[in-house]
């Protein structure tokens, strides 16, 4: 109880309540927006916080984390475009809801399952607290190592399907962030004798190129969208009776989104698939889910809510990012001198309980205010795309120009930029970049300091912490490499199916032999080096 | 027709081939340099050796890379690709508008360059109305007040408020 009131009173300060209202407000106008969301935003407003105190810049980032999934669940709903990524499943049952009119209902539903997400969270975690407070100091240099290359290892095998390339490019984030003096021998590391380079590449260089200038291009190439709005009649407050109908579905969702929040790099969409899919099993009704069902919609919209404040943990209690968006706050507690980790639980717990219940009043914030301004609200989602680019262009200059005034780091972002739209226009994951950057720092730094009291190998995992990570990191790689396995199965049984050919090797070898020999196969080849040599000329 | 191994791979099919080409080439180049851009430093354990986390990050960049390139279903590339790689470089435009935004504002001060900027490049995006156009600087001078004048964020001063009066001068450069 005593946490509780030194943290409501480090609250208690005029600024910190305008950052609550600034972030709650201006997360959801960014998640109703679709093409910004809350990635872009914060990595625009990341300098400017670093001129406040740290309570009051997290508070904000914090409320455009938090606030920008609800209004993300808007375009969602009604036009089934989703504001933010994680609002993606949203659209399944809550565009449905719409077309047999009833856009009030769904809204109102989305509104109250997300509060009741957010809520649920904060409430376990700061009931949850004590215990991390704990824990946290178990964890020394190794666990910290250890807990770091599992986030690291989670986040590649999270991308199923692309996981090769998204471990490639976490090792270029990892490259990245030894690109500069190296701190302990202060000898160069690939500065190809640019003074540039010698003091690295700066995280929220990359941030906003990968995010909010990629985005930005993305926007300024694509076309304007006309949209077509439904009238909104009547009062939102049915969500809320409705929600209490189904207690097991909201209270199932928002564990689920609390557990896989805590665990480094899986996230809204693990717990998103999860809870949807549990509902739909439990279901009298599974049919429905899709066609407008309100207990996909709940299940949806309660567990993405659930993840900001449980995100936050590994952060706080490790210094740990478990995904884009945290690692993008850990500078602002760099920047401050305050090192998010173990000691953070034990000196300044009431801090964490503060940025907590921050969380609790900006999610009651966002409820009344989506409750009385949806009607207005709703016309952002008109602002035309290519309008949006060019805003987020000339944001993206403040974010980038204000670190350092440096017009070789907005090259560097302008690099990053194009290197953003490329991974868009492919549909590659960016955030192992990110990570890779911040992890790979931590990973070096715990892992020099682990490594001096180590003998043999085997004394690295010799404190139980660090054996049951270590346990972890085997189990998660078994288990990826048992699925990838069974996919290549799966693979092979479906292209003998549906194979004509022989596919015996001597038919094979016989079919490749007459493609060398026959004048067809020589024509074949000779237009595919002529392109090959196009394309290479034209890089 | 596609084969079952494209239809089950994420993501579009132009560009990949290019793209992971691409890649593997740039980690196997700036691994070959390895030698010269990093030390070997003596008595010093292997991980904390200068070398030993950029030689992680591009052997697993250069491995990871070659399975990925290895694992696409396709081997060569054809006429989509080229028009991908087109498309990768319209953005060089605005890539180009953004730099010299960079490069003009410290000249002419944030406050005009921004004024000019957001209009001219909704102009450019094919916005000619008026009131479009108004909206425009309408956003331009709330951006530069809300973070330079409000926010106080890092932005100097352009060299032309040098020729203003005294006041005026120390005005500009502290607030537009």
């Amino acid at each position: 109880m005593e946490l509780i009131l030194s943290a409501i009173e480090i609250l208690m300060r005029w600024d910190v309540a305008l950052a609550l209202l600034t972030g709650s407000v201006g997360g959801v106008l960014i998640g109703a927006i679709p093409g910004v969301g809350p990635a872009v935003a914060i990595a625009i407003l990341l300098p400017a916080t670093f001129s406040m105190d740290p309570i009051v810049g997290l508070t904000v980032l914090l409320g455009i984390y938090g606030s920008s999934m609800y209004g993300g669940s808007i375009p969602a709903i009604l036009i089934n475009t989703p504001g933010t990524a994680v609002n993606a499943l949203t659209t399944y049952d809550g565009y449905p809801m719409t077309t047999r009119g009833e856009p009030r209902r769904a809204l109102s539903l989305a509104y109250s399952a997300s509060f009741f997400g957010g809520i649920f969270s904060v409430i376990c975690l700061i009931l949850f607290a004590p215990v991390l407070a704990k824990i946290a100091p178990m964890f020394g240099s190794r666990e910290i190592f250890l807990a770091a290359l599992l986030g690291i290892i989670l986040v590649i095998v999270a991308h199923r399907g692309q996981s090769l390339i998204a471990g490639a490019l976490a090792c270029f984030g990892i490259f990245l962030n030894t690109i500069g003096l190296e701190p302990v021998k202060y000898t160069s590391r690939y500065t190809f004798d640019q003074p540039f380079l010698s003091s690295g590449v700066n995280l929220i260089v990359v941030v906003l190129g990968l995010f909010a200038i990629s985005q930005a291009f993305v926007l300024l190439t694509s076309d304007d969208e006309r949209v077509r709005l439904t009238k909104l009649r009547g009062g939102m407050f049915q969500g809320l009776r409705e929600l209490a109908r189904h207690p097991r579905v909201a209270g199932v969702a928002a564990s689920f989104g609390v557990v896989m929040g805590m665990i480094p790099g899986v996230g809204e969409f693990t717990a998103q698939f999860m809870s949807y899919t549990y509902a739909q099993k439990s279901s009298k009704r599974p049919q429905d889910f899709g066609h407008g069902s309100s207990e996909g919609l709940i299940a949806a919209e309660t567990a993405n809510n659930a993840v900001p404040a449980a995100a936050m943990v590994p952060l706080l209690a490790l210094g740990i990012p478990g995904e884009a968006l945290t690692a993008m706050m850990l500078s602002v507690f760099y920047v401050h001198n305050v090192v998010p980790g173990p000691g953070l639980f034990q000196n300044d717990m009431d801090f964490v309980v503060a940025l907590y219940l921050a969380l609790l009043i900006l999610n009651v914030l966002v409820l009344a205010f989506l409750l009385f301004a949806t009607k207005s609200l709703i016309q952002v989602v008109r602002i035309p795309n290519r309008f949006l680019g060019v805003c987020i262009l000339t944001l993206s200059f403040v974010g980038v120009y204000s670190l350092r005034n440096s017009a070789t780091d907005c090259l560097l972002a302008a690099v990053f930029g194009v290197v953003g739209y490329i991974l868009k226009r492919l549909s590659l994951p960016s955030v192992p970049i990110i990570l890779g950057m911040v992890l790979g720092g931590i990973m070096e730094v715990k892992l020099r300091a682990g490594m001096a009291r180590v003998k043999e190998p085997f004394d690295f995992i010799d404190r139980p912490v660090a054996f049951i990570l270590f346990l972890i990191i085997i189990i998660v790689l078994t288990v990826h490499i048992l699925r990838v396995l069974k996919d290549r199965k799966e693979l092979k049984e479906a292209e003998w199916q549906t194979k004509r050919s022989s596919t015996r090797f001597g038919v094979l070898m016989s079919r490749r032999r007459n493609s060398f020999l026959k004048d067809r196969g020589r024509t074949v080849r000779a237009r595919h080096s002529k392109l090959l040599r196009r394309l290479t000329d034209l890089i | 027709m596609p084969t079952e191994r494209e239809r089950r791979f994420v993501g579009p099919r132009r560009g990949q081939f290019v793209f992971a080409v691409g890649f593997l080439a740039f980690s196997a180049l700036l691994l070959g340099q390895i030698g010269s851009q990093t030390k070997w430093t003596d008595n010093t354990a292997l991980f904390a050796q200068p070398r030993f986390w950029p030689g992680v990050g591009l052997f697993g960049m250069a491995v990871l890379g070659g399975l990925h390139l290895w694992r696409l279903p396709w081997r060569h590339a054809t006429r989509y690709d080229l028009w991908e790689v087109r498309k990768w470089a319209t953005v060089l435009e605005f890539a180009g508008w953004f730099m010299a935004y960079v490069f003009l504002v410290p000249l002419l001060g944030y406050l005009p360059v921004t004024l000019v900027f957001v209009p001219a490049l909704a102009w450019r995006m094919g916005y000619r109305d008026r009131r479009m156009l108004m909206i425009c600087a309408a956003f331009a001078v709330v951006v530069v007040l809300l973070f330079k004048t409000f926010l106080g964020v890092k932005i100097p001063g352009g060299a032309v408020y040098e020729i203003l009066p005294g006041p005026l001068r120390s005005f500009a450069i502290l607030y537009l």
